[in-house]
């Protein structure tokens, strides 16, 4: 491998999580899209190989047999990670769960156990008691957790495949309202940490890899823009200045000033000499 | 021919007795399906199946049939974050 690398690419830097490499570190999830013709050019645009998608009756809005998600991923070879969106308990989790593994034959689910559906904040014990049972049932978990650092290593220890602390509440756009807590999960955690949730602009997801975040999920920021496939653009372009500026290492911070250019052979009139 | 009352994706619905969980998918999707619960022109359906809250895998379709009051789930991919 070159030592020179000015670029990342699978090559040098893939993103492995649940036994699969993928080139992409940004994973754009489809829900809020206007129209499925504009949720396809946003999907392309971002080059995400993975995106989430939620689990309903055959028949109800956007899940016919016609013009289908189902069939949108398969024609643009997108790999699905079905979601537990919209469950309160850990009995609807693991049934949705198992649905979505027989429905799209992945093992592969975003577990997603919220409290009420005006945060949509996790329910930690329902989201704990979900993750074991999936587990024991041979699933690959990736855990919608709180931004807690040991809640992330409880379901860790508990075998999830990941862990994708929320930045703030689905939906809001409020960026990473406690940073500090998503480089504490970074520092601690072994398995691969996904900043979920929060997301509203570039420079969120930009945070979120510089704050050592292995992959971004995100898909109102997206979905919800005035220019879905524009903000794609802006959101695959972040996570990557913000991946190669997290592997480049960033200069400490400081109290004051320290001049960039040298000191060194500065003319005598400037420095005070006749004065 | 005697029918009951079942419940299909939260909506009351009567069918013949004896209907099987294949044969009221196939109706609903307006697909002819294998013993085996796939497609017959080899397509991949992206459905899953639970009566009563416990998911029937495909290939349990054709022998599972619907009894008085049970409830049917059929469920795919639908957008979501």
């Amino acid at each position: 491998m070159s030592q020179n690398i000015t670029e990342l690419s699978t090559a040098n830097d893939p993103f492995e999580v649940a036994g699969r490499t993928f080139g992409s570190r940004l994973i754009l999830g489809t829900g809020g899209a206007t129209s499925l013709n504009t949720l396809e050019t946003a999907l392309a645009v971002s080059g995400t190989e993975l995106t989430t998608v939620s689990i309903r009756h055959f028949g109800a809005a956007g899940a016919s047999a016609s013009g289908s998600v189902y069939e949108l991923l398969a024609r643009n070879n997108v790999a699905p990670l079905p979601n537990t969106a919209g469950c309160f308990t850990a009995r609807d989790a693991v049934l949705t769960a198992q649905l979505a593994r027989e429905a799209l034959e992945t093992n592969w689910i975003k577990l997603e156990v919220i409290a009420d559906e005006h945060t949509l904040l996790p329910d930690p014990l329902e989201l704990f008691a979900a993750a074991e049972q999936l587990v024991a049932d041979g699933f690959e978990v990736f855990a919608y957790t709180n931004d807690d650092p040991a809640l992330a290593l409880r379901l860790q220890d508990a075998g999830v495949a990941a862990v994708m602390p929320a930045g703030a509440p689905i939906g809001s756009g409020l960026g990473i309202l406690n940073p500090h807590n998503i480089s504490t999960i970074v520092s601690r955690a072994t398995v691969p940490v996904i900043l979920d949730a929060g997301v509203g602009t570039a420079s969120d997801a930009a945070k979120a890899m510089e704050l050592g975040c292995d992959a971004v999920l995100l898909a109102s920021a997206v979905t919800r823009a005035h220019n879905a496939p524009l903000m794609a653009a802006a959101m695959r372009d972040a996570v990557r200045a913000g991946r190669a500026a997290r592997l480049a290492g960033r200069i400490p911070v400081r109290d004051m000033a320290l001049a960039s250019s040298p000191s060194e052979g500065l003319m005598k009139t400037l420095v005070g000499e006749f004065s | 021919m005697s029918t009951i009352e079942i419940n299909f994706n939260s909506q009351p619905t009567s069918v013949p007795a004896g209907t099987t969980l294949l044969e009221i998918i196939a109706g609903h999707i307006g697909k002819e399906l294998t013993e085996a619960g796939q497609a017959v022109d080899g397509s991949k359906l992206g459905l899953a199946a639970a009566v009563n809250g416990a998911v029937v895998p495909r290939s349990g379709w054709a022998a599972r049939e619907l009894g008085e009051g049970h409830s049917v789930e059929l469920v795919t991919a639908a957008q979501g974050g």
